[in-house]
């Protein structure tokens, strides 16, 4: 036996103290009781959230204005999606630190090209459209430079854009097979078809979500609804859910940075705020390890309010 | 077979080393230390009962899939119980975790019960991130599509795609489940293993 100099944040010293009776089993079946009973309680008074999801037929139906200018913005790949970069698309570098574009290293993953996964492919799924499908192939044949002027056009009139009739109507010229494109996709998703056609896109059997919400969220519907709720990124909203409900408050740190100066305004805040929270994270998990911090509990002497009857007794 | 070839065996070994480390007596004790007497101690268990809460409503809502509770009254109920045991089962962590924290509670060679704390309180984190982004309505929709900027920025969105219910659901009913649930056993067993940390003596010293 060899004594070495004790370490107090890292050493316990040896308990030669009494003991008390202790009954484990009845100690956790009470604690079951109790948050059973708590639990019941809690969703009597309270109930859940459970606010019917969105789709692309209710969106187009409530604001068919916006359906119609966001699917022009999957046209030229001016949406969120059509210039997000990796996983979906290589339109841009994305997020960086310093020389590092992490997802850019990662590479496309779920390919997204938003003119043809939501625009053109669900229009050519259309039966019996002789007047769209003549404009489809007018937009095929047409070259890159040709398309891109033809939705600048579009996207010019936007301003006097109308939905009337049960059609999209614009002042647009010079905007070639983009007004009858966007029309009828606007028709095809006011009767639900355009979110079957995105969902059943990759088969039959699919619990993928991932082109009907990107492309729901590159509209501005969703986001006035969540706002009308609360839940907007300035608003904590990746801890908060709709109604009154607590959400994920354990997340109030992650939501925390967003709320303040850099980040609330920086193009970078994604990756920043997850570098800052991995490397708390990892902090927290070596805490043991760590001079300086491994000592705040006894500098802070927290503990002589958990252990007072300890310290009453025995100090 | 001889007694030294016996003694020799991989079931032999690991029984009598798991004998040693934790006999009947700490698994199962019926005392305990008289500094344990404050009420932080009991958010520890009340953490585990919210976890067999929390599993037990999710088995059930699993029973039937993920759509069924939107259109059943006792669906719903259902639901509800498991979003209030979520949310007794992280307030009993976060609670046990501060207090574990200001007893140093790694002290005296736990460093690893603490640290498989911590793994379990992030693998929870992420059971109720997949858990919010399964639920199948408009908050799903929001959550899903709001976290995937933060996600995709670490390039981990490649694999882990939050709009993709059926990946999402995997995590939250299968992977992260067992993980949390292997996790907290492991705890618990070193827990038993090196008993509740004692208070702090400054002018102590141990013997090694």
């Amino acid at each position: 036996m060899s004594n070495k100099k004790f370490r107090p944040d890292v050493d316990a010293p040896v308990y030669k103290g009494g003991y008390s009776p202790y009954d484990i089993i009845k100690e956790g079946t009470i604690a079951i009781i109790v948050i059973g009973v708590l639990t019941v309680l809690l969703s009597m008074f309270f109930g859940s959230p459970d606010d019917p999801a969105v789709t692309i037929k209710t969106w187009s139906n409530a604001a068919p204005v916006d359906f119609a200018t966001t699917a022009a913005s999957e046209l030229d790949g001016s949406s969120t999606t059509g210039g997000y970069g990796a996983p979906y698309n290589h339109a841009s570098s994305g997020p960086f630190i310093g020389p590092f574009h992490v997802a850019q290293s990662v590479g496309v993953r779920i390919p997204i090209n938003t003119v043809k996964d939501f625009v053109v492919s669900p229009l050519k799924s259309l039966p019996n459209q002789p007047v769209l499908d003549q404009n489809l192939t007018t937009w095929s044949n047409a070259s890159t430079s040709t398309q891109a002027s033809w939705v600048a056009s579009f996207t010019k009139a936007e301003p006097s854009m109308k939905f009337t009739g049960g059609h999209v109507v614009t002042s647009a010229t010079n905007a070639g097979p983009v007004p009858v494109m966007i029309d009828s996709l606007t028709q095809m998703a006011r009767t639900g078809a355009l979110d079957q056609a995105l969902v059943t896109g990759a088969g039959f059997y699919t619990t993928d979500f991932t082109k009907p919400l990107l492309f729901i969220s590159d509209g501005s519907y969703l986001a006035t609804l969540a706002d009308k709720q609360h839940l907007t990124g300035d608003q904590w909203g990746m801890m908060n859910e709709t109604g009154s409900y607590p959400g994920q408050a354990w997340l109030w740190l992650y939501s925390f940075w967003y709320q303040i100066p850099p980040f609330n305004t920086s193009g970078n805040a994604d990756l920043l705020i997850l570098g800052i929270m991995a490397i708390l994270s990892l902090a927290l998990l070596f805490l043991p390890f760590i001079p300086g911090l491994r000592s705040i509990p006894r500098r802070t002497k927290v503990y002589r309010i958990i252990w007072r009857e300890h310290y009453r007794n025995h100090v | 077979m001889s007694t030294t070839e016996i003694d020799r065996q991989w079931t032999t070994r690991l029984r009598k080393r798991a004998a040693g480390k934790l006999p009947p007596e700490k698994l199962l004790p019926d005392t305990q230390p008289t500094y344990v007497a404050s009420w932080i101690y009991v958010f520890g268990v009340a953490t585990l009962s919210s976890l067999i809460v929390v599993i037990a409503t999710g088995c059930i809502l699993a029973l039937r899939g993920p759509f069924w509770w939107h259109g059943s009254q006792y669906g719903h109920f259902i639901n509800s119980m498991h979003l209030w045991s979520v949310e007794l089962f992280f307030f009993c962590m976060v609670v046990h975790l501060w207090g574990k924290f200001f007893m140093a509670a790694w002290r005296g060679g736990r460093s690893l019960t603490w640290m498989t704390g911590v793994v379990t309180f992030l693998a929870s984190i992420g059971a109720g991130f997949t858990g919010y982004v399964s639920q199948t309505n408009f908050d799903s929709q929001w959550i899903s599509t709001q976290a995937k900027d933060g996600i995709n920025s670490g390039g981990v969105g490649a694999f882990f795609n939050p709009l993709d219910l059926g990946q999402m659901l995997m995590w939250h009913i299968v992977l992260l489940p067992l993980a949390a649930v292997v996790l907290t056993g492991l705890h618990v067993l070193m827990v038993r293993v090196k008993g509740v940390v004692p208070p702090f003596e400054e002018s102590a010293e141990v013997a090694q």
